[in-house]
């Protein structure tokens, strides 16, 4: 199970005849090389900071409009509630190849119309990140703040707060668990996604999961470098899960499992 | 985990709607408007993102829509069935291979939802009750669902490899199961390539989802279970296994879709073009779509697939609910 990981770790500080001929467990000799060499065969540091951009913004702004949907569907009845909730939810069933194409097309055409780069830019992967988790964050914040009694907000509003400031100081804080666990998941889909970084960056705007693939030339596949990089890429998630993972086991309890 | 997290708050407000119900407070304007404000930023991106692009991913599919149309796509012409009829004509090659890349991905999905499922579960009820270490052992079990996927599949890349790869290496070279060493990226080999990579990707997602819904079974039951005899194999059988059903049914559902719509793994494990063995249906739109350029005939292998889906999905729903409803009563 957890031999890949090894794997990774192993080779990543393998010399390049270590990987290229035929497979050994234990490295023949132990170098920091490909480590240093990962930042110079594919500009690696600026894919990594567009994935940093571009996974943190869609996060931040993927939890904040999340968490004023689920208020809204949890506290307020209105026209429509049952079909925003359902339209909602069922298009995170759909595969997003089936967006792809035609989001392609409304992303050129808006640049054409308006001038407003979103095709390649990160701008446009951002807005797309973000939606694609928010289905599932609105999802679990409705289930939170269902849980969250709404005496707590009353009392709120009685005492001068309006909606916005009950919200903010009383349900918010009282839903943490299941933000967090919403902000992990939003990161991760963001930060791993493939299919559209694949067709909607360039060169300038690539992401790591798009780069990662640079590392293999006509020539020659470098592995120890690309199990480095992989690594180093992985990095920054996997701690961050394995931190929050008790966070996301409460938060799913709580939030959706009820 | 999800369906339930919607119908509860739905279903207890719904008798209540101002339809029927005039609204009595003051400030009845603002008071009113203020959701679909709260609702505004989330309505507009998901029209933007999921809902316009449905629209005109099904007026596409009536379109031939080639790349010589693609800068000024209204002006395409209209084959009105034409791309259905190519893709659903089974004799024709497009369609064929269509068919084909919904068979072998149902076959595989299937498959991998059941392994997910099987050791997700089993590892979740073993990690129960509490031991020295058990907080370690599940970071470990749930790294594989953390990594990124595609830093995770370019890994089993590597091991599968022909020639370095540590596969051939433990079956060949050290185990001598394999008279010589096989491609597992090519050929028949990959139907099970895919297969190892995405159960290992995916059973730590059931594994994770079961642990949050045990936590949720009182103990009491055990409990009194225990009082009355019934042994560990019984318990899990009578108590564990039933309370599970309605975790059960969502993430059954969600790693259906999962795995049935996935993209990532086979488009790092194969590049562009999957084998035949492993042609996931997502490949296979994206292939028809920007490999060959013809975004009519890939349009409506999607709508295809989106009706699909709906029935599938609606089925399932439909059939299992039912089941609980008769095995409450």
């Amino acid at each position: 199970m957890l031999i890949p990981v090894y794997l990774m770790v192993s080779s990543s500080l393998k010399p390049l005849a270590d990987v290229t001929g035929t497979f050994r467990w234990l490295p023949s000799g132990l170098t920091i090389r490909p480590y240093i060499d990962i930042w110079s065969t594919v500009p690696l540091a600026r894919y990594f900071l567009n994935s940093v951009i571009v996974a943190g913004a869609a996060t931040v702004l993927s939890v904040v409009i999340a968490v004023f949907a689920a208020y809204a569907v949890s506290r307020y009845d209105f026209r429509g509630r049952r079909v925003f909730t359902v339209t909602v939810l069922s298009t995170q069933m759909f595969p997003g190849i089936l967006f792809l194409l035609p989001l392609f097309l409304i992303y050129v055409n808006i640049g054409n119309a308006t001038g407003i780069a979103l095709f390649g830019s990160r701008g446009g992967l951002i807005l797309t990140y973000l939606t694609f988790s928010l289905p599932f964050s609105v999802w679990m914040l409705i289930g939170h703040f269902a849980s969250v009694p709404r005496d707590l907000d009353e009392a709120a509003l009685v005492d001068g707060c309006g909606p916005l400031g009950a919200l903010l100081r009383i349900v918010v804080p009282a839903a943490i668990p299941g933000i967090v666990a919403v902000a992990v998941y939003a990161f991760m889909t963001a930060w791993g996604e493939v299919l559209f970084a694949s067709v909607m960056t360039n060169d300038t705007t690539r992401t790591l999961a798009v780069g990662l693939q640079g590392y293999s030339t006509l020539y020659d596949v470098y592995w120890n470098q690309i199990m480095a990089a992989s690594l180093v890429v992985s990095v920054p998630v996997v701690a961050g899960f394995l931190l929050l993972q008790r966070y996301l086991v409460a938060g799913l309890t709580a939030g959706a499992v009820k | 985990m999800t369906t339930t997290a919607f119908k509860e708050p739905v279903r207890e407000a719904s008798p209540g709607t101002p339809a029927r119900e005039p609204r009595r407070r003051a400030g009845r304007l603002r008071r009113a408007s203020l959701p679909y404000l709260l609702l505004l930023p989330a309505l507009l991106l998901e029209l933007l993102v999921h809902l316009v692009p449905m629209a005109i991913g099904i007026v596409m599919s009536f379109k031939e829509l080639t790349q010589f149309y693609i800068r000024d796509w209204g002006t395409a012409p209209w084959p009105g069935l034409g791309n259905y009829k190519m893709s659903v004509d089974f004799d024709a090659p497009v369609g064929k291979a269509l068919l084909h890349s919904f068979l072998a991905p149902v076959g595989f999905t299937l498959l991998s939802v059941a392994l997910c499922w099987l050791i997700g579960t089993a590892a979740a009820i073993f990690m129960q009750d509490t031991f020295r270490g058990r907080g370690l052992l599940r970071a470990l079990f749930l790294v594989p669902y953390a990594l990124p996927v595609y830093a995770a599949v370019i890994t089993w890349v590597f091991m599968f490899q022909h020639d370095n790869g540590l596969v051939n290496h433990v079956l060949h070279d050290q185990l001598h199961l394999t008279r010589k060493p096989s491609f597992w990226l090519i050929g028949d080999n990959s139907f099970y390539a895919l297969l190892i990579v995405s159960v290992w990707k995916g059973w730590p997602f059931a594994f994770l989802i079961v642990t949050a819904g045990l936590q949720n079974i009182p103990k009491e039951l055990y409990e009194a279970a225990a009082l009355d005899g019934a042994g560990m194999r019984q318990q899990i059988r009578r108590i564990t296994l039933p309370s599970l059903r309605p975790v059960n049914q969502v993430l059954v559902l969600v790693l259906f879709l999962w795995t049935f719509n996935d993209f990532n793994t086979p488009y790092v494990l194969f590049g562009k073009s999957a084998p035949e063995a492993a042609d996931l249906i997502s490949v296979h739109i994206y292939q028809a779509s920007f490999v060959t350029w013809n975004f009519g005939t890939g349009s409506a292998m999607s709508v295809l697939l989106l009706l699909i889906l709906l029935v599938v999905t609606g089925a399932y729903l439909l059939f299992t609910s039912r089941g609980r409803r008769a095995a409450d009563v």
